[in-house]
């Protein structure tokens, strides 16, 4: 019994003056992965459907890829909030008995709606590629083979028709799917915004902001890991080309270059909106400077000035702003900035998440919170460096895997 | 094919249909109607809490974790006793080691040594949940694993908490914890495997100087109720809108 004791927080607490004694950080390094996650998945699917709907024709090429992406990113957003719970066994209980007065509740059924709407979309997007496919394996033999054969038959639902009328059809489901899905996206995501916004007893949380906040961060974090991907992936292949044939192209050529302009401008649109909001949230606080104003003072300006200030706004805020807005915008450079600006809504996520539990709900002491790096116990590789790493790398190798069955970029 | 549609559509309708009409037969209550469904209770659990009688002897807190299973050792704590030292300056020192479970046989606040003549005042505040009659943990409670008895008490089942801590986030008293053994939410209940048999908390059991008392809200003949009527008492935090139900005789405006 000894062993299994273990006062949830305290292994990665420290105190400070006066917190209260069963204070400690307990939502940790998993809840800040836990919206970046939903941030993203939110922010690939906005960027896809800003073709599908918007018919933005220069972002085609990104449109499918970062549709493909949220499929493999959206599993992950889960992934984080089953790490964190003291009663993982228990993850169905929302779904069984929900109580809706609680903003999780639902979380399970606005993350099933999204996903259902994400597959959906996918499928339609796929269903030529998927016929074509299942038709073109036919009569040939081989174990592997085969069971590709069953794969891309199951995959049709047994509708082969490829005719024009049905073809225009798909493209209007997905027209149709891709509208609807960005209000859920947003909703997926201002919902978790709200989980924090409408904690009553966190000064720090407690904003009607925090929802839309979210959503704009989130628009901006997806934007950034899909172009990201985009060009890591266009860089691998013609790496791979250039060593099998030496006379192919050297650099991205010019409609990658146009993809990857059009969506920055995207992105800078929606990191000014989130950065504009951030700030009159914190300004509001400011000039109203109700109670725990001294205290949120104290840790903004005093104890995390360097996380929210000099990390989040500057580095992950300003710096990419700048490097995306000037002239002579070089593949590098964008790579760079894409890089501070993922880095950037991370460090948002934790200044809110453990920010908001840097500070004693008696407004008298503080509390730190030291990331716990190398696991001696379940727990601590759960809600540590570890846990964390785990949860980040698993939507690139769901992705690989979806891809292999469903190709989401085309090589030039 | 279109006939076939047709069919599955007009299926798929009476279908629809027979299956709401038995549904109609259920109704939708508001929390009030289940309420007043069930009928009133004849007992609101209050707690009063007279910070002129503490001494700060800790003997409530140790009763309470043997009482309830809290490992005594671990800084996680069901009740608790701040003690605030305010000085001629104008500063307030509290602290509350290991729960104030000890007792506070040292003249350190904090850590930091007070020069006995530099006390203006100096006094002891017991802690524990406050049964709000608005509880924002039931409130925010995915899975309604913590409920609010009719009597007030609110309560937590172990069997089906997640354990996501968002009921230990929302509450402003910070009175809620993970229970290092059974790894679900766990607060004060007011003793209520023993109030509800007619036995009083072990914290009131425990305490030599009667600072800590509780009562029936709903019976006017209860001391506690005739005490809370007629004396000045203030409660905890108000301004979340919780309404807490502990009250406090000698409360000061230093006290978080």
């Amino acid at each position: 019994m000894a062993e299994e004791m273990v006062v949830h927080g305290l292994e990665w607490t420290t105190k400070e003056l006066f917190v209260y004694p069963n204070e400690f950080i307990y939502w940790s390094i998993q809840i800040v992965m836990y919206p970046y996650m939903t941030g993203l998945v939110a922010g690939a699917f906005v960027l896809s459907s800003l073709y599908h709907v918007f018919g933005q024709q220069d972002l085609k090429e990104l449109a499918r890829f970062s549709l493909v992406f949220s499929l493999a990113l959206l599993p992950v957003a889960a992934l984080p909030l089953l790490l964190h719970l003291q009663q993982p066994l228990r993850a169905a209980n929302p779904l069984l008995t929900p109580h809706f007065t609680s903003a999780i509740a639902a979380f399970g059924i606005v993350f099933s709606t999204y996903g259902m709407i994400v597959i959906s979309e996918i499928w339609f997007v796929y269903r030529r590629f998927i016929v074509e496919q299942a038709t073109a394996l036919t009569g040939q033999t081989g174990v592997a083979t085969t069971m590709k054969r069953a794969l891309y038959r199951t995959l049709t639902l047994g509708a082969y028709d490829l005719s024009e009328t049905a073809l225009t059809k798909d493209k209007k489901a997905v027209k149709l799917l891709a509208g609807i899905g960005i209000p859920v996206a947003c909703f997926l995501h201002g919902y978790a915004g709200f989980i924090f916004g409408s904690v009553k007893a966190n000064a720090l949380w407690m904003s009607p902001l925090m929802p839309v906040i979210f959503i704009m961060s989130a628009v901006v974090s997806g934007i950034a890991l899909c172009m990201l991907t985009y060009i890591v992936i266009m860089k691998w292949h013609q790496f791979r080309q250039r060593s099998s044939h030496a006379d192919a192209a050297t650099a991205i050529g010019g409609a990658e270059l146009e993809v990857i302009n059009k969506a920055a401008r995207y992105l800078l649109g929606f990191l000014v909106a989130a950065i504009s909001l951030e700030l009159l949230d914190l300004i509001f606080r400011g000039y109203t400077a109700m109670k725990s104003w001294d205290i949120l003072r104290s840790v903004m300006y005093g104890k995390d000035f360097v996380n929210i200030f000099v990390l989040q706004y500057g580095l992950g805020n300003l710096v990419p702003f700048f490097l995306l807005l000037l002239p002579r915008r070089t593949i590098g450079k964008t790579v760079v900035a894409l890089l501070l600006v993922l880095y950037g809504v991370f460090m948002m996520r934790w200044n809110v998440v453990i920010g908001g539990q840097a500070f004693s709900l008696s407004f008298a002491g503080y509390m730190h919170y030291h990331l716990p790096i190398i696991p001696h116990n379940l727990e601590t590789y759960r809600e540590g460096l570890l846990g964390a790493l785990t949860v980040a790398v698993m939507p690139f190798i769901l992705f690989w895997g979806i891809n292999r069955i469903l190709p989401s970029l085309r090589y030039r | 094919m279109a006939s076939t549609r047709r069919k599955f559509l007009q299926g798929s309708l009476a279908g629809i249909v027979t299956a709401v009409i038995p549904l109609s037969a259920f109704r939708f209550l508001s929390p009030d109607q289940a309420r007043a469904a069930v009928g009133e209770a004849d007992t609101r659990w209050v707690f009063l809490v007279d910070t002129h009688k503490c001494v700060g002897c800790g003997l409530c807190v140790a009763a309470c974790k043997r009482e309830n299973e809290i490992p005594y050792e671990v800084p996680v704590t069901r009740t608790w006793v701040e003690r605030y030292v305010v000085t001629k300056d104008g500063a307030t020192h509290i602290d509350s080691p290991l729960g104030g479970r000890d007792g506070f046989v040292s003249e350190r606040v904090a850590g930091q040594e007070i020069d006995p003549a530099s006390i203006s005042k100096a006094f002891f505040v017991p802690k524990l949940c406050n049964q709000c009659e608005n509880p924002a943990c039931v409130q925010v409670c995915p899975v309604g694993a913590t409920y609010q008895t009719r009597d007030g008490v609110v309560l937590v089942d172990r069997s089906w908490c997640i354990g996501c801590g968002y009921c230990i986030m929302a509450c402003p008293y910070g009175v809620r914890f993970f229970h290092p053994v059974h790894k679900v939410a766990e607060k004060c209940n007011f003793c209520y495997h023993r109030i509800s048999q007619g036995l009083t908390t072990a914290c009131v059991q425990a305490c030599p100087f009667g600072a800590r008392r509780i009562g029936n809200l709903k019976d006017q003949d209860d001391p506690v109720t005739q005490t809370i009527m007629t004396t000045r008492v203030a409660v905890l935090k108000d301004e979340y809108g919780t309404k807490p139900q502990v009250f406090y005789i000698g409360l000061d405006n230093e006290v978080r």
